[in-house]
């Protein structure tokens, strides 16, 4: 028995609904502006803004700095001043430079776990070289060659020998603690003239406003790396490595170059990050900036870059180490709240910042 | 037709290239050739060798052997930046653009105009823009690329690899995801492209498609050569059976079992019926009854639906219209277990991804359905499970016969049947087998086969794509044909022949002589008017009713 | 022969065991002794006791680990986990009227086992069933988890004089100390459980190729998660250890880095961190090693805190003879060898 159907003449597509925006004048079925201006469209805005996956987290992160600011402010007396919101500058520019260079590396889809001991090498190496009266200009430069060189070590382990960043870089970070301790399982203390002068010099602003030399250092390496990101070449394989290596490859982007690069500029970023943290602290110790790497990890996830990379800003960035340095000034002022509240608010707004990225990908 | 036709030197000439991947020999001394201004057509059927070739031009696969020339000139690609330097332009089946990044840098990425070293991003948009508009495409190009729709997205590849000046523009499954006008779209930019010279790739699995733009096709067919034709000289049926290709094992004792073979039809022994199942871009709502003992042919080719509307069935991927009976229950499959539950089995064709555990061993890849049914705390005694692996290895000749052999290491042909065993284990009621005996050689190939016919002998259904369809022919009861994501016949496998189901498969005309049923059916199209009507009007699918499916097997 | 010394050098086992055998070596060298047990006051005493009974937390950890790791995930919170049980525990036994007493401990205990039982759960949720990758879902344990810690000893160091709770840390049964006991337990348990059930076969099976398990009828969810909790409670049973070694609960630096360390035994072991085919065996090895590392630096004079120098000599060994492209290398030179040494080779 043979049957026949109603054969269609020939591949009948029928139009998918929601598709008639290309093409016709409707300008194009974008993201964030297209809708009109209403009371429905601005909500229909705000919300495209705050699950937009570019822009969404970073907006979030800083709505809510300025509400962790404006809480604090409510409840303190003396928390609404300049002084206050500049010494989270002062506090945190170590921590700026190293989220800074965690950015690019995360922003590959990578992870660097080194920094902390990287920073604690940093320390002990200027410290221990000024002790035997190595001279500050070249003793600096050093640092920043060396921890460039390991950085470069890293990233050709992940690049040629295909290991995961996350193992790679573990390895870093046991060599850079346990040269730490070859160093000297002491604190060594640092008398150099230069940097006693640069730790306690004061820029003022005006107003009884000032800044420390750190964290001019600390913006110029921001925007420096602003620059990089948004404008460069490398920048923006930075960012198409993210979105997918595979397709950047096919584009014809220097993928190993790019890849291997990122971690360099990690390893240099912790090791300037390194020398602010010895302005700050005039010594060096082995045990000193253990965790700093979670720290600065956290600050990068809050300021809106997507751990899986491709998405996200310096800038951002720098919010994320911002919104860890009030809630940390707010628990210094609350004074009965105790430390670890930090670190739980900390885990709190990693998992809010992943929860929504899991939400905006199932809305998609 | 055009002086740009039939120029004295192709642009690009590629001899005897092979290439091969572990176990496979994915290209084996293939001839290639396309001439400036002219649209070129890929055709083949999975695992003919198509993307390899592809890859091979572009420098992503490195030749083991052959030369590939461009503009008379030899060339050696170590990587897709150099091909595109030297004028080779891709888009990808899979849209291979970054999401995450703005449309406009999707497309000028890696040449973007810089000033004073850092990126010209007003000129980039600019630029971007005339490229869009040049494609009659109105979007923002400073949105994000992910924002867009796959239609959309794809055209911007087409943005990119025009940008290039290219000598050669490959377009693999450009139009997969397009639908009617944005085809007519692209099929015009096409045009322009081959005024200026431009020589064109145009990969698609629409027939009607290639027939429209292509001037010239070469057909591939298990990683060797079938041959060059003129599109114009090389009729569509002819076209399909280069493809599929015939092959010549016979089993004459088989075919005379198959005849005699009498499923029984009454509704108790129907096992499965799906009514009007379907799922939105990837196959249309369509039905299948399937009897106990029964083997149902899956016929179409690559894209046609065939592979996604046994995936509905095997709970793989989840139905969103329709309804699936078994024994005349309506039920739900969410996932394969489910299926699993209902003995249900469907083997994958994709055996790497998708079927094999390639770490695992000969027993454990054996017997792992069987002991997901079970669940972890009853684990299948060790001595069952070497019994299990014997009983499989001895009746399905699986060499090496070592039950402790890891998979990944077997050829392809006793992976396959490492999976047949692993699905037999669960005694299935319905067997589902997607191209169970691609890539895989004539011996093992034979053996499938007689064992699918013992099987239904015993009572169990099979469903069974293939894409030859001497095999699909020699042993089915019943074969779906399947064109476009429509099923367009179904039919008993009485008096069929393989230039029927050809023609079937080709432009959906019938040859089959039945005047009683024929009638109730749509006149037959003859081939010229599909072509006509395909870049125009598209007709609206029209499915047939239950009634009509279920009169006919009454 | 050559066949035989092919196997074993094929085998996932042989580095792990080389390297193991070569640090007994220089032990040996550096310290005649190193061999001799004693029995003390009818406790065994010796370096190899001290090896087993000081790398038993990062075994029992390691242990959950691996099979972790084996679905292709990984768990950077065990630390804190551990610092969460060990706190915990101490916390009710300060608290309790009697804190000396058998029940009190049994109660401690169990509470702090039944609390990482949630924490895994918790993990395994994130990962199994809101799909968040591994390495972040945990990290956000990792991070808030020393804080909760901490919240619960107020962060104070918490020492506690309950004699049965030290017992766990530093006492024996039958001369052997409890804490190799239980990480003897624990080892057993998880091999019993996984090899003779179908567990093992899931895990790896899900570790290998997830979507040919999910079309196989494999649950991966249920699984999952199931395997993130045995992490979490491997991870408190090492901390109750850590913690009652010292009798002193310490938030901040119990457990510190002690995930990497559990990580470093799973790679050594010859577990690939891309996941697939696990070896507990080698996972013991491992983690043989790494406290027999800390051992020699100690038994050669260096100075202790300077092992993790070694360490990461060890990581990178490691990683850089399991990458593929060495593997390539090597293939490639061998070829090479082969063909200059001509047809004669071909017999064979």
């Amino acid at each position: 028995m043979t049957k026949l159907l109603d054969a269609p003449a020939s591949p009948a597509r029928p139009s998918r609904p929601g598709r008639a925006g290309r093409g016709a004048s409707g300008g194009g079925p974008t993201g964030p502006g297209r809708t009109p201006l209403s009371a429905r469209g601005i909500a229909t805005g705000i919300r495209n803004l705050l699950t937009s996956p570019k822009y969404g987290p970073v907006t979030v992160t800083a709505i809510l700095f300025v509400a962790i600011f404006i809480v604090g402010g409510v409840r303190y007396r003396g928390f609404f001043s300049g002084q206050v919101f500049l010494n989270l500058l002062v506090d945190n520019s170590y921590l700026i430079v190293l989220a800074v260079g965690m950015t690019f590396v995360i922003l590959t889809g990578g992870i660097d776990l080194s920094v902390g001991a990287v920073v604690a090498l940093s320390g002990m190496i200027a410290a221990s070289l000024l002790q035997t009266g190595w001279s500050p200009g070249v003793v600096i430069p050093l640092i920043l060659v060396l921890t460039s060189v390991l950085g470069l070590l890293v990233g050709l382990m992940i690049h040629v020998f295909k290991v995961q960043p996350f193992i790679a870089t573990l390895a870093a970070m046991f060599l850079a603690r346990g040269l730490c301790y070859v160093i000297s399982q002491n604190s060594i203390s640092i008398t150099d003239a230069t940097f006693v002068e640069l730790a306690v010099a004061r820029i003022p602003l005006g107003g009884n406003l000032s800044i420390t030399p750190s964290v001019v250092i600390a913006l110029v390496v921001v925007a420096i790396a602003v620059w990089v990101l948004h404008a460069t070449r490398f920048g923006r394989t930075v960012y198409a490595i993210g979105g997918g290596e595979h397709s950047g490859l096919l584009m014809g982007l220097p993928v190993a170059r790019t890849k291997v690069l990122v971690y360099v500029i990690s390893g240099f970023c912790s090791g300037l990050a390194g020398v602010l943290f010895t302005f700050y602290t005039l010594s060096g110790y082995p045990l000193t900036a253990i965790g700093t790497e979670l720290d600065a990890i956290a600050a990068v996830v809050i300021g809106g870059t997507l751990l899986t990379g491709g998405y996200g800003f310096v800038l951002g960035s720098v919010l994320g180490v911002l919104v860890l340095g009030v809630i940390q000034t707010i628990i210094t002022f609350e004074g009965t709240l105790s430390s670890w509240w930090t670190k739980i608010f900390i885990g709190a707004l990693l998992l809010v910042f992943i929860l929504q990225k899991v939400l905006t990908a199932r809305r998609r | 037709m055009t002086h740009h036709t039939d120029p004295a030197a192709p642009v690009v000439e590629m001899r005897g290239i092979s290439i091969s991947f572990p176990g496979v020999k994915a290209l084996d001394g293939v001839d290639f050739r396309m001439f400036p201004g002219e649209v070129h057509s890929l055709m083949g059927e999975n695992g003919a060798g198509k993307s390899t070739l592809i890859k091979a031009l572009t420098g992503v696969y490195l030749i083991d052997s052959g030369t590939i020339a461009l503009a008379g000139e030899q060339v050696a690609f170590s990587g897709p930046a150099q091909a595109q330097a030297a004028g080779i332009s891709t888009v990808y089946q899979e849209v291979n653009l970054l999401p995450n990044l703005s449309v406009a840098e999707n497309i000028m990425l890696g040449r973007e105009p810089r000033r004073f070293g850092a990126i010209d991003w007003r000129a980039m948009r600019r630029r971007s823009a005339e490229l869009l508009a040049g494609l009659n495409l109105d979007i923002d190009p400073g949105s994000l690329l992910g924002d867009h729709s796959l239609a959309v997205q794809q055209l911007i590849a087409i943005a990119r690899a025009i940008d290039v000046q290219a000598k050669v523009l490959i377009l693999d499954e450009p139009t997969s995801s397009l639908d009617t006008d944005e085809v007519a779209e692209l099929f015009r930019v096409i045009r322009s492209l081959k005024e200026q010279g431009v020589a064109i790739l145009f990969v698609s699995h629409f027939l009607d498609q290639v027939y429209e733009i292509c001037d010239r096709l070469t057909v591939l067919r298990n990683g060797k050569l079938v041959g060059e034709y003129l599109v114009e000289e090389l009729l569509r049926i002819d076209l399909v059976q280069k493809m599929i290709g015939k092959e010549l094992t016979t089993l004459d004792d088989l075919e005379q079992r198959a005849r005699s073979v009498v499923v029984d039809e009454s509704d108790a022994a129907l096992f499965v019926n799906a009514a009007k199942l379907g799922r939105r871009g990837a196959i249309h709502p369509a039905d299948l009854p399937i009897a106990a003992g029964e083997v149902v042919g899956l016929a179409g080719l690559l894209g046609s639906g065939r592979t996604e509307f046994a995936r509905l069935l095997g709970g793989i991927d989840r139905a969103d219209t329709g309804e699936l009976t078994v024994r005349g229950k309506a039920i739900k499959l969410r996932t394969p277990r489910q299926a699993i539950s209902h003995r249900i089995a469907f083997s994958s064709e994709n055996r790497r991804d998708e079927g094999i555990v390639g770490d695992l061993t000969v027993r454990d890849n054996i017997v792992l359905a069987l002991q997901a049914d079970r669940g972890w705390f009853r684990p299948i005694p060790k001595r069952k499970q070497d019994e299990l692996a014997q009983s499989y290895i001895q009746a399905l000749n699986i060499r090496p016969g070592n039950p402790d052999a890891l998979v990944r290491n077997l050829s392809g042909g006793n992976q396959q049947k490492v999976l047949l065993a692993r699905w037999l284990a669960i005694a299935p009621r319905l067997l589902i087998l997607d191209e169970p005996t691609r890539g895989i050689d004539i011996g093992a190939k034979a053996e499938i086969q007689k064992l699918v016919f013992t099987l239904a002998e015993n009572g169990m259904s099979v469903l069974f794509i293939s894409a030859e369809l001497e095999e699909v022919l020699r042993l089915s009861h019943r074969i779906v044909v399947l064109r476009d994501r429509h099923v367009v016949a179904d039919l008993e496998n009485d008096g069929l022949t393989v230039d029927s189901l050809l023609a079937l498969i080709a432009d959906g005309s019938v040859s089959v002589e039945e005047p009683g049923e024929a009638d109730a059916a749509a006149p037959a199209v003859t081939a010229g008017a599909a072509v006509a009507a395909s870049a125009t009007a598209p007709a609206p699918p029209t499915a047939p009713t239950t009634d009509e499916t279920e009169g006919g097997r009454r | 022969m050559s066949a035989v010394i092919a196997r074993l050098v094929a085998s996932r086992l042989f580095w792990p065991v080389v390297m193991l055998l070569a640090l007994f070596a220089i032990n040996l060298i550096a310290f005649p002794g190193f061999f001799a047990v004693t029995v003390r006051d009818g406790h065994l005493f010796g370096s190899l006791i001290d090896i087993l009974r000081n790398g038993a937390p990062t075994l029992i950890i390691a242990v959950g680990m691996t099979l972790v790791i084996a679905t292709r995930g990984i768990d950077l919170s065990v630390g804190a986990v551990a610092a969460i049980s060990g706190a915990v525990a101490c916390s009710i036994i300060l608290g309790s009227p009697e804190p000396g007493s058998l029940a009190t401990v049994a109660v401690a205990v169990t509470v702090a086992l039944l609390i990482s039982l949630v924490l895994g759960v918790w993990n395994g949720f994130l990962v199994a069933v809101l799909g968040i990758q591994p390495i972040i879902a945990t990290l956000i344990l990792m991070t808030a988890g020393r804080g909760v810690a901490m919240l619960i000893t107020e962060g104070q160091i918490l020492t506690v004089n309950s004699p049965p709770f030290k017992f766990l840390g530093s006492g024996f049964w039958f001369g052997i100390p409890i804490a190799v006991i239980v990480a003897a337990v624990v080892f057993g348990a998880a091999a019993l459980i996984t090899r003779r059930t179908a567990l093992g076969m899931f895990i790896e099976s899900v570790g290998i190729n997830p979507e040919a398990s999910r079309q196989a009828g494999v649950r991966a969810r249920g699984l999952l998660i199931a395997v993130y909790t045995f992490c979490a409670f491997c991870a408190a049973i090492a901390g109750l250890i850590l913690t009652a070694n010292t009798a002193a609960a310490d938030a901040n630096n119990t457990g510190l880095f002690i995930e990497l360390d559990a990580i470093l035994a799973v790679v050594i072991g010859g577990t690939s961190l891309a996941g697939g085919r696990y070896s507990l065996v080698g996972t013991l090895v491992g983690a043989l090693v790494i406290q027999t590392l800390v051992t020699t630096v100690y038994t050669v004079g260096i100075p202790p805190i300077a092992t993790m120098v070694f360490k990461a000599a060890v990581v990178t060994i490691v990683c850089l003879l399991q990458s593929p492209t060495t593997a390539e290398a090597l293939r490639d030179f061998r070829r090479r060898l082969g063909l200059r040494a001509g047809k004669g080779v071909v017999a064979s």
